[in-house]
């Protein structure tokens, strides 16, 4: 019978099937982080349990570390507490962590495939709900609980239930400016943030093809705002040619082995999914939210919209506080929107060419004087050493922009990176909700050119009439 | 996670409807790294006069002297009873640790929220539910008796009074199981260990390199 990718990916790591329309899967691989994985640690000392598979696993502190001066450690107790327990734990479990001074160090969905720790083929975890990231290299990758964490260290496997399929087809020839960020924000808008909900979802057609992997890892990262644990990208030349050379990926003879076999993950070409949906590239802008749902979003050249345009009255509630919360009024130009601060970064779009992007924009400009505050936080140390070698960083500096340490930063504003109560950020993140970068911050999302372009301008403004 | 199928002992009496997870282990509580250490916390805002900070020395608060486990006549009880609706609110894991922690290993209520149902199993509580009457009962005669105790037998599913009355409680199978042979979502993984073995195997031959 002909198999999707999904089902391929799943049956291949299925151990045991339970009976019960629950299977015992198989993990590959392990990302840990120093957020959800401290009380999974402690569960196994309890209980006298040891990990299953050491080397299958993989840590960094990303969330709570600071990304300024790191030589000063990390003043906020609770999390300095946070980050030297993932190091006792790693140390005590004999666990590879990237620890906050190693030029590895990064957020954890940037690091893994930057590493060639993400494969083809693999099923990957990790405490994090943006682990759809990783589909992007043709791998089943989806976030789970603390207990799952637990779960994993101890058995290498999961109790999962298998989830419908969802194919998302994208043609067409990519415009000018649109992004792997346009794309998903222009997918979320069309099936809503539930539209996803109990799907894994495979991305296709001609524009995804025509990305590059960073840029599938911006549409995968996203899956989970549409409500789909895992996302993923059919293999191709593309992938390989990713991966080849890294440090975690098979070498010589084993190598040859895993092309031939990885060149298999991909929807056989008459497999039939649960849903289907499609979208034209053609038509798609540069993409800006205006609300607190990544669903409530628009073009460039579009407008914040009227509470009436909306015909269901729980929606034109959800609406009106959105604008509330955003300050912002009906009708208004999204070109008109002024802005506070502007944040390059979070495992959305933190990666090298992420930061190129936002570059070329800011090359021979200045941050606008409204603008208190415009950050760049590279995804990795490597990515950070990268840039630096490319000389974006002083491209960066002169235009007015803060070139700061990796880790995710303003994304949730765990550590002193914050809006205050009011402020207005564009941020190249991945959520747009009350509070997320502080209390009270309100979030717009876009692509990083996009961002840097209103860092320039103090205003959101279509990048190509810059 | 630790056996369960007698428990014998004090029964404590929480007389309210709807106590949510924030009551029973209040937010600024989660920032630990830890799953135990929540006892000294559980029901923090109604248990001390003053407002609790992870890290505090609780052993040195003001106790509320009008909260019923810090009376004296509770103490040591492993059995709490509750009204309808108990655990609603945050999904956090917290809930469970903490009245784990402080002790309880059976909750009796009318009813419950769903994720803190799962939890309480999850973690080696077991949550019976009784009829409002039967639930009601109970409350008058702990208030009547001191040191009045129940005797909870998971694997008879009955609960036995001081008296000699009997009480007949449901509990899924496969749950009781668990309990029963203090088995966590991870011990009955690890009860197929040999097709987890047998699956990394024949893994390694297809895919070395996930194993290299
Ligand atoms: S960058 Fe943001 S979304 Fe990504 S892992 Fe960090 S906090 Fe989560």
């Amino acid at each position: 019978m002909a198999k999707t990718l999904y089902d391929k990916l799943w049956e291949s790591h299925v151990v045991r099937d339970n009976g019960d329309g629950t299977c015992l899967l198989y993990i590959d691989r392990h990302l840990v982080h120093e957020v959800t994985s401290p009380q999974a640690f402690e569960g196994l000392r309890l209980a006298g349990r040891k990990p299953w598979r050491v080397d299958a696993n993989l840590a960094t502190p990303d969330h709570n570390v600071p990304t300024t001066d790191r030589a000063q450690g990390i003043s906020d107790p609770v999390a300095r507490l946070q980050v030297e327990t993932l190091e006792t734990n790693c140390r005590d479990f004999n666990i590879t962590e990237f620890t906050m001074d190693d030029i590895r160090q990064g957020i954890v969905h940037v690091i893994s495939p930057e590493q060639g720790a993400t494969l083809p083929g693999m099923t990957l975890v990790c405490g994090d709900s943006h682990t759809s990231t990783h589909g992007a290299l043709g791998a089943l990758a989806f976030g789970i609980g603390t207990s799952e964490v637990e779960h994993v260290l101890a058995t290498q496997c999961l109790v999962q239930k298998k989830s419908k399929s969802m194919l998302v087809k994208v043609e067409g020839e990519t415009p000018d400016a649109v992004t792997g960020k346009d794309i998903i924000l222009a997918i979320i808008e069309k099936i809503g943030t539930a539209g996803g909900t109990g799907y894994a979802i495979e991305f296709a057609g001609k524009a995804i093809r025509d990305l590059s992997i960073e840029g599938r890892m911006t549409l995968c990262n996203m899956a989970i705002e549409a409500g789909a644990r895992a996302g993923m990208v059919a293999v191709d030349d593309k992938t390989i040619e990713y991966v080849k050379g890294r440090p975690y990926a098979p070498s010589a003879a084993m190598w040859e082995q895993a092309v031939a076999d990885w060149k298999n993950l991909v929807s056989d070409s008459d497999a039939i999914f649960d849903k289907v949906i499609e979208l034209d590239v053609e038509q798609m802008q540069p993409m800006v939210t205006w609300g607190t749902s990544p669903e409530m979003v628009t073009s460039i050249s579009g407008s914040v919209p009227a509470v009436k345009s909306f015909t269901d009255t729980v929606k034109q509630e959800g609406v009106n506080a959105a604008l509330n919360y955003m300050g912002l009024e009906e009708n208004t130009a999204i070109s008109d929107i002024y802005l506070d601060k502007v944040f390059i970064g979070s495992c959305t779009n933190s990666r090298i060419e992420d930061l190129r992007a936002a570059a070329a924009v800011a090359k021979g400009r200045k941050v606008a004087a409204n603008i208190k505050l415009a950050m760049v936080v590279p995804g990795s140390g490597l990515v950070k050493q990268q840039a630096e070698r490319e000389g974006l960083d002083k491209i960066f500096i002169e235009a007015g922009f803060e070139w700061r340490e990796p880790g995710c930063s303003m994304c949730l504003a765990m550590n002193a990176d914050k809006l205050e109560a009011g402020e207005r950020c564009a941020s190249t993140s991945n959520r747009n909700f009350e509070g997320r970068q502080g209390q009270g911050g309100r979030t717009h999302l876009v692509s990083p050119a996009m961002a840097a372009a209103a860092a320039v301008k103090g205003h959101f403004v279509d990048v190509r009439k810059l | 996670m630790e056996k369960l199928n007698t428990v014998e002992g004090i029964v404590a009496p929480m007389d309210r409807p709807n106590v949510d997870t924030d009551a029973i282990i209040p937010k600024q509580f989660l920032k630990s790294i830890k799953r135990s250490g929540f006892g000294p916390n559980l029901f923090d805002e109604w248990r001390y006069l003053d407002h609790g900070e992870p890290g505090m020395d609780n052993s040195g608060r003001p106790l509320n002297p009008d909260f019923v486990l810090n009376q004296p006549r509770y103490a040591g009880a492993n059995i709490l009873i509750a009204r309808e609706n108990f655990g609603c609110g945050s999904s956090r894991e917290h809930a469970p640790w903490a009245l784990l922690d402080y002790g309880f290993r059976v909750v009796i209520a009318p009813s419950y929220a769903d994720i803190f149902f799962n939890n309480c199993f999850k973690n080696g509580i077991l949550p019976i539910v009784l009829s409002e009457n039967e639930v009601d009962s109970i409350f008058s005669e702990i208030a009547a008796t001191e040191g009045y105790q129940l005797k909870v037998d998971l694997s008879a599913q009955t609960i036995t009074k001081p008296g000699g009355d009997v009480l007949h409680f449901e509990v899924d199978e496969f749950r009781k199981h668990c309990l029963i042979n203090g088995l966590d979502d991870i011990g009955m993984t690890l009860e197929h260990i040999d097709d987890i073995k047998a699956y990394e195997q024949q893994r390694a031959k297809q895919a070395p390199w996930l194993f290299s």
